[in-house]
């Protein structure tokens, strides 16, 4: 029988049911999910951690899904490989599942850095799971000191959830400064001090050497005392199943714009898949959660043979911490790379646009959100800024920017 | 479906509507009380300039992208009309970062606020349309 099989249940996987759903209400659609439990809000663990969220709602769709969508899901059960010429999937139980399309949505795994001595690290987490908060809420106390390795959302959003309930939080990274792929200096300065005003403390451009029980051992030669150690140096994309199946990898999972890989049959999605940018005119894996849902959400309007184009993929990130909001879309391009920033300051605001060819490709705001969205649809929608008022934009957020036609458009009908 | 469209011809930009939203939402009996010497937090908003003023509310698109977007599940589409479950969102602001229409802002609470239709207050209608001076704002079928 002809059927539809998922190998993951995040959002990447919820979008493809819902994509496949959206054409085809009836071929039966199975789930393989390595984790115990219904697809729930990866980023909200760390407000689970900060005791704002809780387990049993923080599920990412209704708990009768799965059912509606005549899903089977597979609870604890793992994709090993993929046979993509005789099209089924071995799981690590040894039973085949075969499929006539296939959606590759296992999300990624955080980097463990072999550091010396690690072994006799007594309490280390990594921090990507349900489960992983769970451990360290069980794991911390009052008197508890965190060492957090890696300055990244994950890291940083690990210590917001924790900083109230612990002794002392310390960040190290190798980068020089905190949220290095999403910020420039002066704005991840700014997100880093609304951290220490809350207990955290940073060294940057060090790492540990080497750990004892308690102890690390720092590049810079500083010794840190601590109780428990969190990874959070980053995620590898979870490619191990496409590899097996042939299909190309780089980074991640390499898929066109229908979310097609190179194998005839099978899809990725989400943070396991290498999509394009269209910000930066070439692939990279966009690890963000809107990403992922509306590639799964592509790639299952494909599978059941609709035609659906993901052609908007960008990063946009929305960082915040104790009400302090960076937000960020787009790619930054240098005055070498022919790139122009455009930049506005007030007290505690910075808004920063970074053009290029007559196109807005990225930006940084702190401090102000005021329909930032205008901003984040012209880098995806690739508008030519010549048809546009942009030096009024440059100043404020406005639709005054759009001639009245454009605008009529945009709010005189359904869009 | 009905929604709440502005004519930005006869848009005065006289911000009633937006007293008139935050008064609705409000869950006060007393406009004043509600109100007066208070920062509000309105769900439709005067945009533009003197000269062409117009306001600027959700558009209850058929595809999205702050639904699509959510990272905590509060954002839902029900029926066609787009609503933030408060209990839920965690004001990450990301349905800010995407909404190509400016439509939601951060609200009082510090999670997403965005037009309802006042189908969850008690008004029978968008209180935005019916306090209109001028007939800018229409709640209608197009
Ligand atoms: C702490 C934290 C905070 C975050 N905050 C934000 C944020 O604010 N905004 C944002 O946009 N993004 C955020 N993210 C990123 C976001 O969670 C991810 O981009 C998103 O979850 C990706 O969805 P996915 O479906 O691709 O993968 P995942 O959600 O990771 O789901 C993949 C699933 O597949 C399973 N799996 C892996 N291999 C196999 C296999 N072989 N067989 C079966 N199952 C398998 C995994 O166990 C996992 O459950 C955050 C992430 C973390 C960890």
């Amino acid at each position: 029988m002809s059927e539809y099989v998922i190998i993951g249940n995040g959002a990447a996987a919820a979008g493809c049911i819902e994509g496949i759903r959206s054409v085809d209400r009836k071929t039966p659609i199975t789930v393989i999910s390595k984790e115990n439990r219904p697809a729930y809000c990866r980023p909200l663990i760390s407000y689970y951690l900060e005791g704002k969220a809780v387990p049993e709602r923080i599920g990412y769709r209704e708990a009768d899904f799965y059912q509606k969508n005549a899903c089977n899901v597979l609870y604890g059960k793992s994709a090993l490989s993929v046979d993509g010429e005789k099209k089924y999937v071995t799981l690590d139980s040894g039973e085949t599942l075969p499929y006539t399309a296939l959606c590759i949505a296992a999300g990624s795994s955080p980097i463990m850095l072999p550091i010396a001595g690690i072994e006799k690290v007594k309490k280390l987490f990594t921090f990507m799971t349900l489960d992983d908060a769970t451990a360290i809420k069980e794991a911390v106390g009052k008197e508890s000191r965190v060492l957090i390795i890696g300055a990244g959302l994950i890291g940083l959003k690990c210590a917001e959830g924790l900083c109230e309930s612990v002794k002392s939080i310390a960040v190290c990274d190798l980068a020089a400064r905190v949220l290095s792929s999403i910020l420039d200096d002066e704005c991840a300065a700014l997100m880093q001090k609304k951290l220490e005003e809350h207990n955290a403390s940073f060294m940057l451009g060090d790492t540990v050497e080497g750990f004892e029980e308690n102890e690390a051992l720092m590049r810079s030669g500083k010794k840190v005392g601590f109780d428990i150690v969190i990874m959070a140096a980053g995620v590898r994309p979870n490619t191990s199943a496409a590899k097996t199946a042939g299909a190309e990898v780089n980074r991640g999972i390499i898929v066109n714009d229908r979310m097609e890989s190179t194998v005839r049959g099978i899809y990725a999605a989400g943070d396991c898949a290498e999509g394009m940018d269209i910000s930066l005119g070439a692939r990279r894996v966009l690890a963000i959660l809107p990403n992922a849902y509306m590639q799964g959400y592509c790639a299952g309007v494909n599978m059941a043979g609709g035609e659906y184009v993901f052609d908007k993929g960008i990063p946009m990130n929305a960082i915040g911490f104790f009400g302090l909001h960076a937000l960020s879309a787009g790619s930054y391009f240098t005055k070498e790379q022919g790139g122009e920033i455009y930049e506005e300051r007030s007290e505690g605001k910075i808004r920063r646009l970074f053009t290029k060819d007559n196109r807005l490709c990225g930006f940084m705001f702190i401090g102000d959100t005021d329909k930032i969205g205008i901003y984040t649809s012209l880098i995806r929608d690739r508008v030519p800024l010549d048809t546009i008022n942009f030096d009024l934009l440059k100043k404020s957020a406005t639709f005054a920017a759009f001639s009245p036609e454009i605008r009529g458009k945009k709010f005189g009908g359904v869009v | 479906m009905k929604r709440v469209y502005v004519n930005e011809k006869w848009c005065l930009g006289c911000h009633l509507c937006e007293y008139n939203c935050a008064f609705a939402n409000s869950g006060k009996i007393d406009m004043a009380l509600a109100l007066k010497d208070k920062p509000i937090y309105p769900r439709i908003h005067i945009d533009g300039d003197e000269k062409v003023p117009f306001a600027i509310s959700c558009r209850h698109c058929t595809d999205p992208i702050c639904v699509k977007s959510c990272i905590s599940g509060a954002l839902k589409s029900k029926d066609g009309v787009i609503t933030v479950d408060k209990e839920r969102c965690v004001g990450c602001l990301t349905c800010i970062l995407v909404c190509p229409y400016g439509a939601l802002t951060e609200g009082n609470d510090g999670v997403a606020t965005k037009c309802e239709l006042c189908i969850e207050n008690s008004c029978e209608s968008p209180a935005c349309a019916a306090g209109c001076p001028n007939g800018a704002i229409v709640y209608e079928e197009r």
